[in-house]
């Protein structure tokens, strides 16, 4: 009986140890990205950022963490209290939740699941049921502004990124993110970026709508609704919310570099000398480097750009983003009947 | 069918894109604008009162603070007011020095406004960028009159001393290298017009880093073409100046028609738009600077060439040397007198009105004879742009809003006074 229990939990904790083991990287890189966007911001607007707190501000992340950890944690009288403590985890959960289906590097996967893309993009739709109690919740006329158009929101540009993955999935002709990043093997020309490029042009865009950042942040929107849906939040509450945003941004980058740009393949690949002069670099450093840039895009894009306006990021939605997946599914489908290579022969 | 009411928003006063105090009732339908009320008065702080208990001189520090972002040109209204009662003028000089900042504080008013409404539409490093040169210019006032935003400059009677021959130093700290602090003190190792001619050398091409980030950037106008439309003949009907008019294409700007000092001996022109919405406002301030620019140019020419009094030396109403009051007892007791009970003017009634970086910035004097006015009526720019919000943001979405009102520039020193 105990023999059995313990057979039964053995792989319950070896389960347990894998989530450690990806969640803790995943929540460092957080706390680091943050930092990383305040000195590349910083880079970019002439100004040094924070480099004060231990090496080059290596501790600014951790003393921001302790300092919303021990603030008080005010909720509105008028707020619905259990909702509105709920929400920040509903907004955090789906963020953490979507890395199990993402694989690192061959065979590095929580859960090596055939409907992978179909997965994320559940996981991705839920977090909106986040921002959408807390600012239902928080009973404040600004928060209940931010919750509306983030609702919008992500209603249309849903539709956008999944019509972006349906290129993919076509294209590989699997939903599990193994196969997609293994069907693009052959080298930097063989990756979907370059058969797929409005697609994944359309998929960023709306990736970074999905992320809520400028230029489409209106759900935050600083200047005109405060801080829109998590503006009654303070401490631990702003801090989730906050880990939220940064682990999508992390999620978005990573899927971009999965579906368009070969995961953890060497753009090396096929190049006769270069090939094999960095045949003992891991996958997964190729990984990370891409999701890096993907995250440096992000930041350089929040530094640049102006915030669109509520109606102006719909009518992008509806009448270019999904009008240009539509077209180039169908053109897509003929590449794949005819075979064109060198990506579908 | 249950009774459909619109939805009220407060917007402000403590909001980001409220620029200061002000309180804004929003009645909604959605995002759209139904109404919008500005409630004003949150920031009021009795300067008009507060002149009539004092006398004249004493109130020129107050100028500063009604447009904190504009402080020159404040005191250029209210200290041109005064010469008129007295019917004296200040020497040549002064006047260009006068005209100089000026226009030094019509490209720091404008940077900071231009920062602004970028940040409130969401290009958030323009406004870095925008300080990275006002703090150049500030540099320029610290340098003149010891401080750095409210300097009380300008004097009846000229500017309150001469422009300094020498830049104070960045020193070497723990933080800065000695090689980074030369860097920084290159431009100042000669006078105070050697530094701000570096400065007009290199401020256009920092006016095209901005353009490069805006003119032609898709989101910005898409944010900005079409909203918040005036027309000249409402821009005209609602008592609008300054940029305000200039961007719904009248062309009126006292630097021209109604000129005073010495603009009439300079060269330059008046940016006008087309359509008086917030894109055209926008283009015509970024021209502004350019133009300006330009007049700082000429002045610092003219000064270079040109050395002598900045103050009139009628000690009724202005203040002898510190080494002459030491030897000379008619000196000191003008001082004393000068100092304590002041000057009176002479009865009756001015105003006097200049191009303020927002506008027509008027001050109205009456006088019964006595050191300090009987009453001063300051006609601010912003007041009559902030009473047409409504106009302008009706059917406009809650974002537009936030650019109208930024385009209107408005500060609210000035309209709470």
């Amino acid at each position: 009986m105990i023999k059995q229990g313990i057979l039964f939990l053995l792989p319950l904790i070896w389960i347990v140890i894998k989530i450690v083991i990806v969640l803790v990287p995943l929540l460092v890189a957080v706390a680091y990205l943050t930092l990383a966007e305040r000195r590349v911001i910083g880079a970019i607007q002439v100004r040094i950022g924070p480099n004060r707190v231990g090496l080059w501000g290596f501790g600014q992340p951790i003393a921001d963490a302790v300092k919303l950890f021990f603030k008080e944690s005010i909720s509105p009288t008028a707020a619905s209290r259990k909702l509105f403590i709920f929400a920040p985890v509903i907004s955090l959960a789906p963020a953490l939740a979507a890395w199990a289906a993402i694989p690192f590097q061959s065979g590095w996967v929580l859960a090596n699941i055939n409907a992978g893309v179909l997965y994320i993009l559940a996981m991705t739709s839920l977090g909106v049921y986040g921002i959408l109690i807390s600012g239902w919740a928080s009973n404040s006329k600004y928060a209940f502004f931010g919750a509306m158009r983030s609702a919008a929101q992500v209603i249309s540009y849903e539709i956008a990124m999944g019509f972006a993955l349906v290129g993919v999935l076509m294209a590989a002709g699997s939903a599990n993110f193994t196969q997609i990043v293994l069907h693009q093997h052959g080298g930097f020309w063989h990756w979907y970026w370059l058969p797929l490029l409005p697609l994944f042009v359309v998929y960023w865009i709306s990736g970074i709508a999905e992320t809520n950042r400028l230029p489409f942040d209106m759900a935050e929107g600083e200047s005109e609704i405060v801080a829109g849906f998590h503006v009654e939040y303070s401490g631990m509450g702003f801090a989730l919310f906050f880990l939220a945003e940064y682990a999508n941004m992390i999620l978005i980058s990573a899927l971009a570099a999965l579906l368009f740009l070969g995961g953890w393949l060497s753009p090396f690949e096929g190049i006769p000398g270069l090939a094999f002069l960095f045949a003992w670099v891991p996958g997964i450093i190729w990984f990370v480097i891409k999701i890096s840039m993907f995250l440096f895009l992000l930041i350089w894009i929040r530094a640049t750009l102006p915030r669109y306006r509520y109606d102006q990021i719909m009518r992008l939605g509806w009448k270019v983003l999904i009008p240009v997946t539509l077209v180039w599914i169908v053109l897509l489908s003929i590449a794949i009947l005819t075979h064109l290579p060198p990506w579908f022969n | 069918m249950p009774d459909l009411r619109n939805y009220t928003l407060n917007f402000g006063p403590q909001h980001p894109a409220a620029h200061g105090v002000l309180r804004l009732v929003l009645e909604m339908d959605g995002e759209v604008i139904v109404r919008a009320d500005p409630h004003v008065g949150l920031l009021h702080r009795a300067t008009e009162k507060l002149a009539e208990t004092k006398p004249f001189n004493q109130s020129i520090g107050y100028m500063d603070r009604l447009d904190y972002v504009s402080m020159m040109c404040n005191e250029h209204g209210y200290v041109l007011a005064i010469e008129k009662l007295l019917g004296v003028t200040p020497p040549v000089r002064a006047q260009y020095i006068r005209v100089m900042f000026d226009e030094i504080t019509r490209i720091l008013n404008h940077l900071l406004w231009l920062g602004a409404h970028a940040l409130d539409i969401g290009a958030m490093t323009v406004f870095l960028y925008a300080f990275r040169e006002r703090e150049m210019l500030m540099d320029c006032y610290e340098a003149v009159s010891g401080a750095r935003l409210h300097a009380t400059y300008y004097r009846p009677g000229g500017v309150y001393r001469d422009l300094p021959d020498s830049m104070p130093q960045y020193q070497a700290s723990p933080w800065r290298s000695a090689a980074d602090v030369a860097k920084q003190n290159a431009d100042r190792q000669g006078s105070l017009l050697d530094f701000i001619e570096a400065f007009t050398d290199t401020f256009p091409q920092k006016v095209d880093e901005y353009e490069t980030l805006l003119t032609d950037n898709r989101i910005w106008k898409q944010r900005t073409v079409d909203i918040g439309i005036v027309s000249p003949e409402r821009a005209k009907a609602l008592g609008f100046s300054g940029p305000m008019l200039r961007g719904s294409g009248v062309l009126w700007d006292l630097r021209k028609h109604q000129p005073y000092e010495v603009y009439d001996k300079l060269d330059f022109d008046i940016p006008l738009g087309k359509n008086g919405d917030c894109y055209d406002r926008y283009l015509v301030r970024v021209e502004e600077m350019r133009q300006s620019n330009r007049i700082v140019k000429q002045c610092i020419d003219w000064l270079r060439k040109h050395p002598g009094e900045v103050m009139l030396s009628q000690h009724k109403i202005t203040p002898p040397t510190r080494a002459e009051m030491k030897g000379d007892m008619e000196s000191l007791i003008h001082h004393f007198k000068l100092f304590t009970e002041g000057y009176t003017v002479p009865v009756g009634q001015v105003y006097a009105a200049v191009e303020h970086p927002k506008g027509e910035f008027g001050v109205y004097l009456i006088s019964d004879g006595a050191n300090k006015p009987y009453r001063l009526k300051i006609r601010p720019p912003g007041f009559s742009h902030l009473a047409a919000l409504d106009e302008m943001c009706r059917g406009h979405m809650l974002a537009d809003v936030v650019a109208i009102l930024s385009s209107q520039d408005i500060v609210f020193g000035e309209i709470d006074r």
